[in-house]
């Protein structure tokens, strides 16, 4: 007895729309950070089950998945950089106090 | 129809990512948050290791779990970002945001459920030759992918450059 597929497309579906209520709630930018984490990591799961459900001799999806991997982990890493030297300006780092770029 | 030990630990799995993942965008404290998106990086893993990818499973592990989570968890001391969590937002705002998160879950599952998938099943633990994902990965035919690969090498050097760069002191 084989796993559905739909099985891991609804827990991708639960993890995106959790990403996309945090990203519009939160106001810490690490924490919208999290929340964009959750989004691409819901897309990696379908990238990587839809590779085992339509072409399981091909392996596409397998390494568009690793390539997301290496994408969001650099996205990561310039992020937390930004936002480390938004809060040593700052001494904050909600959205609502970083402003001087409003003119 | 048995149920399989697979199936078993799919759907605990599965349930500790759904309620893992709406608990890092709904708690508090954000170094629960950051411990609750750690759990659901596990989830992705071991889902990956039923569907037979162990090597992206593997590399789930070490990048995402081992290093971008410890990246947050430093960041968010660094920042004492658990000092300043106070998350009142309005409340039509809030109330906005719900509404669309639960219309587009709505409409993705309507969509999903909708399609015919249903009768497909993922054949389980056929798992890849590792001589076979080394050779498309750094092969130059069709269906290899030694361009990205590099593409990727200067991405994340040009990333390391300028992490280091925007984070430094002046």
């Amino acid at each position: 007895m084989d796993i559905n597929v739909i099985c891991y497309l609804l827990v991708g579906a639960v993890m995106l729309f959790a990403g996309v209520y945090g990203f519009f709630t939160r106001r810490n930018l690490l924490a919208t950070l999290i929340s964009v984490e959750l989004m691409l990591n819901a897309a990696n799961i379908n990238f990587a089950a839809f590779n085992r459900y339509l072409f399981p001799g091909a392996l596409e999806g397998h390494f568009f998945t690793l390539f997301g991997i290496a994408v969001s982990a650099a996205e990561t890493a310039v992020g937390i950089a930004i936002m480390i030297n938004v809060y040593r300006n700052v001494r904050n780092i909600q959205t609502d106090d970083i402003s001087d770029l409003k003119g | 129809m048995e149920i399989t030990l697979q199936q078993v630990i799919f759907g605990i799995v599965a349930l500790m990512m759904m309620v893992c993942s709406v608990l890092a965008v709904t708690t508090g404290k954000i170094l629960r948050a950051a411990t609750a998106l750690l759990f659901v990086l596990f989830g992705t893993a071991v889902f990956y290791f039923i569907l037979g990818y162990t090597y992206l499973g593997a590399v789930q592990l070490s990048v995402y779990a081992g290093g971008i989570v410890v990246l947050y968890v430093f960041s968010i001391l660094l920042t004492r970002s658990d000092k300043n969590m106070n998350e009142r937002i309005p409340r039509g705002r809030w109330f906005a945001a719900l509404a669309t998160t639960l219309a587009g879950f709505a409409l993705l599952v309507f969509l999903l459920l909708g399609h015919g998938f249903t009768l497909g099943g993922i054949p389980a633990l056929q798992e890849l030759d590792p001589a076979a994902i080394g050779e498309a990965l750094i092969g130059m035919g069709k269906y290899q992918f030694v361009l990205p690969f590099e593409a990727v090498s200067v991405l994340l050097l040009a990333c390391m450059i300028g992490a280091i760069l925007i984070a430094r002191k002046h």
